[in-house]
């Protein structure tokens, strides 16, 4: 691992134009997911809301009540009954920060 | 579907494109030598797989290979089928594929060679790999129920391969005199989309109901339970106790032969004649994981539950439909979240980095009738090497939900469908 960092390293040395094209950070565990619904892009005709720049703190609270049944909903009770609270709150994190 | 040979003209135009975006990459990254990805299959599997890759990581070299310039979704064809749509909605195109700098090869992909690490196209092009992607849907098994062959498709039509024989079989029904009988087959498990044959029965069923109300749909199955059945058999008894009738394995329904010259499907107990017949017959991995020896007995791919990495073959990935995915269903939300974990998993490989422990999630919708739609969803994660189902989560739509809950999950259905062709082909 540390090897292919090494390794990483010095392609970036000898090529300093290439950084805009660096691996982006992997998305958490189940966030890739999401996208099969909640659309990615823009201009999609759906009802099913984009999760892209939405702030952490609604997805959240989002999550909470479909996992509570607080929040009426028809799929996503069922789907945030499979993340715990951490998991949650780092793919809202993630989502945040893509645009 | 058509196959689309590979021209030299198609191959140079994809090798013209490719070296656009080769120019987009810096020269000392190629210099380096960078890594290569191909990927074999453009449907929901392939193409989500190999822009998730491009996307995560552009440095890497990725190449799709697929025979047929559109492509032609299966998801809501069943509405097509019912008058319901028309097939252009449900077909793409991969110029935004190409436009993400990914070259494509229209080709058929005819060989594999694992140890070599190259893939060979129809017309003798190879094309070397550091991992590849084998996403080839399904196959029919032409050998699975007799008398039912290539031939017998073109007058009683499978239909689950989306594209001309979608249309076959709704210009049969529409062609179909008031009062005839229209006999449908599902096989037994696995097979692609699990709820697919209740989706389209309901959905010729509405049809008839519509259209051909002295009509009526019989669907013999070899299986006394299916996906969402609670949920099928209670819309039928409500929408369609007229038009319907389902005939379970317990009560003859396995399709044993089919009668072509008799338009007949043959149980053990009874012969059914049909005016109009759609028989889905048993399946298995489309034809390259056979070639590239992915596919282990049963026909379908075992696979390494974290990075999707065949059990059969270093270096190769298997997603979508040709797969064992444990309690994942063969479903285009399961194959796109599939390719998703794959490509993350590939992009780490690839750097030397250990892959991370993924979690899945599938929905599946099926329309019922307009404005009745249903799922059922799951949220999975490896235990012991098996997709799994992660506990207290998934399951179906509530059996006792008003209409106003099936009229939102019709609509949540075409917004998924909207939303997912976009992440794969827009």
């Amino acid at each position: 691992m540390s090897k292919a960092r090494t390794l990483l390293g010095v392609v970036m040395l000898i090529a300093p134009g290439a950084a805009v094209l660096a691996a982006s950070p992997e998305p958490p565990a189940g966030a890739s997911s999401c996208t099969g619904c909640h659309a990615a892009g823009l201009g999609v005709d759906t009802a099913v809301p984009r999760l892209v720049g939405r702030s952490a703190a609604e997805i959240v609270s989002q999550m909470q009540a479909f996992k509570t049944g607080q929040k009426q909903s028809t799929v996503m009770d069922r789907i945030a009954k499979g993340f715990t609270d951490a998991e949650v709150q780092a793919i809202a994190d993630w989502y945040a920060q893509q645009k | 579907m058509t196959r689309n040979r590979l021209s030299r003209r198609d191959f140079l135009a994809s090798a013209a494109s490719a070296a656009t975006a080769a120019a987009l990459v810096p020269a000392p990254a190629l210099a380096q030598g960078a890594a290569r990805v191909v990927v074999i299959g453009g449907g929901f599997a392939g193409a989500s797989a190999a822009r998730a890759i491009k996307k995560a990581d552009p440095r890497i070299a990725v190449t799709l290979v697929e025979a047929s310039r559109t492509f032609t979704a299966c998801p809501f064809s069943n509405l097509v089928i019912g008058g319901l749509r028309e097939l252009k909605a449900q077909q793409f195109g991969y110029d935004k594929v190409a436009a993400d700098g990914i070259q494509i090869a229209f080709a058929t992909a005819t060989r594999v060679d694992p140890q070599a690490r190259n893939v060979t196209l129809e017309g003798g092009t190879t094309l070397a790999y550091d991992r590849l992607v084998v996403a080839p849907g399904i196959d029919l098994r032409w050998d699975g129920l007799p008398g039912y062959n290539e031939a017998a498709a073109g007058k009683m039509p499978h239909a689950w391969k989306a594209g001309e024989q979608t249309l076959l079989l709704r210009s049969q029904l529409e062609a179909m005199q008031d009062g005839g009988v229209v006999v449908m087959s599902a096989p037994a498990n696995p097979f692609r989309c699990p709820p697919g044959p209740y989706e389209r029965a309901s959905l010729i069923a509405n049809y008839l109901k519509t259209r051909k109300p002295k009509s009526k749909l019989i669907l013999l199955d070899a299986k006394d339970a299916f996906s969402k059945q609670r949920l099928f058999q209670n819309a039928w008894k409500e929408l369609y106790p007229d038009h319907l009738e389902w005939v379970a394995l317990s009560k003859g329904g396995k399709v044993t032969s089919v009668d072509l010259a008799e338009m007949t499907l043959v149980t053990d107990f009874a012969r059914h004649k049909a005016a109009v017949a759609n028989v889905i017959p048993p399946q298995k991995a489309g034809r390259i994981a056979e070639v590239a020896g992915v596919a282990d007995a049963t026909g379908w791919c075992p696979i390494d539950a974290t990075t999707f990495e065949s059990k059969r073959a270093p270096n190769i990935h298997v997603l979508g439909d040709a797969i064992i995915a444990g309690a994942m269903p063969k479903s285009a939300f399961s194959a796109n979240a599939q390719a998703k974990v794959c490509a993350a998993a590939i992009v780490k490989l690839l750097a030397g980095q250990p892959p991370s422990q993924p979690r899945l999630i599938n929905t599946c919708y099926s329309v019922v009738a307009p404005n009745y739609g249903i799922t059922v969803a799951g949220v999975y994660q490896p235990v012991d090497g098996v997709l799994t189902d992660v506990q207290g989560a998934g399951g179906v739509s509530p059996v006792d939900a008003p209409r106003s809950t099936r009229a939102q999950e019709a609509l949540f259905a075409e917004g998924w469908f909207n939303a997912i062709t976009s992440e794969v082909f827009g």
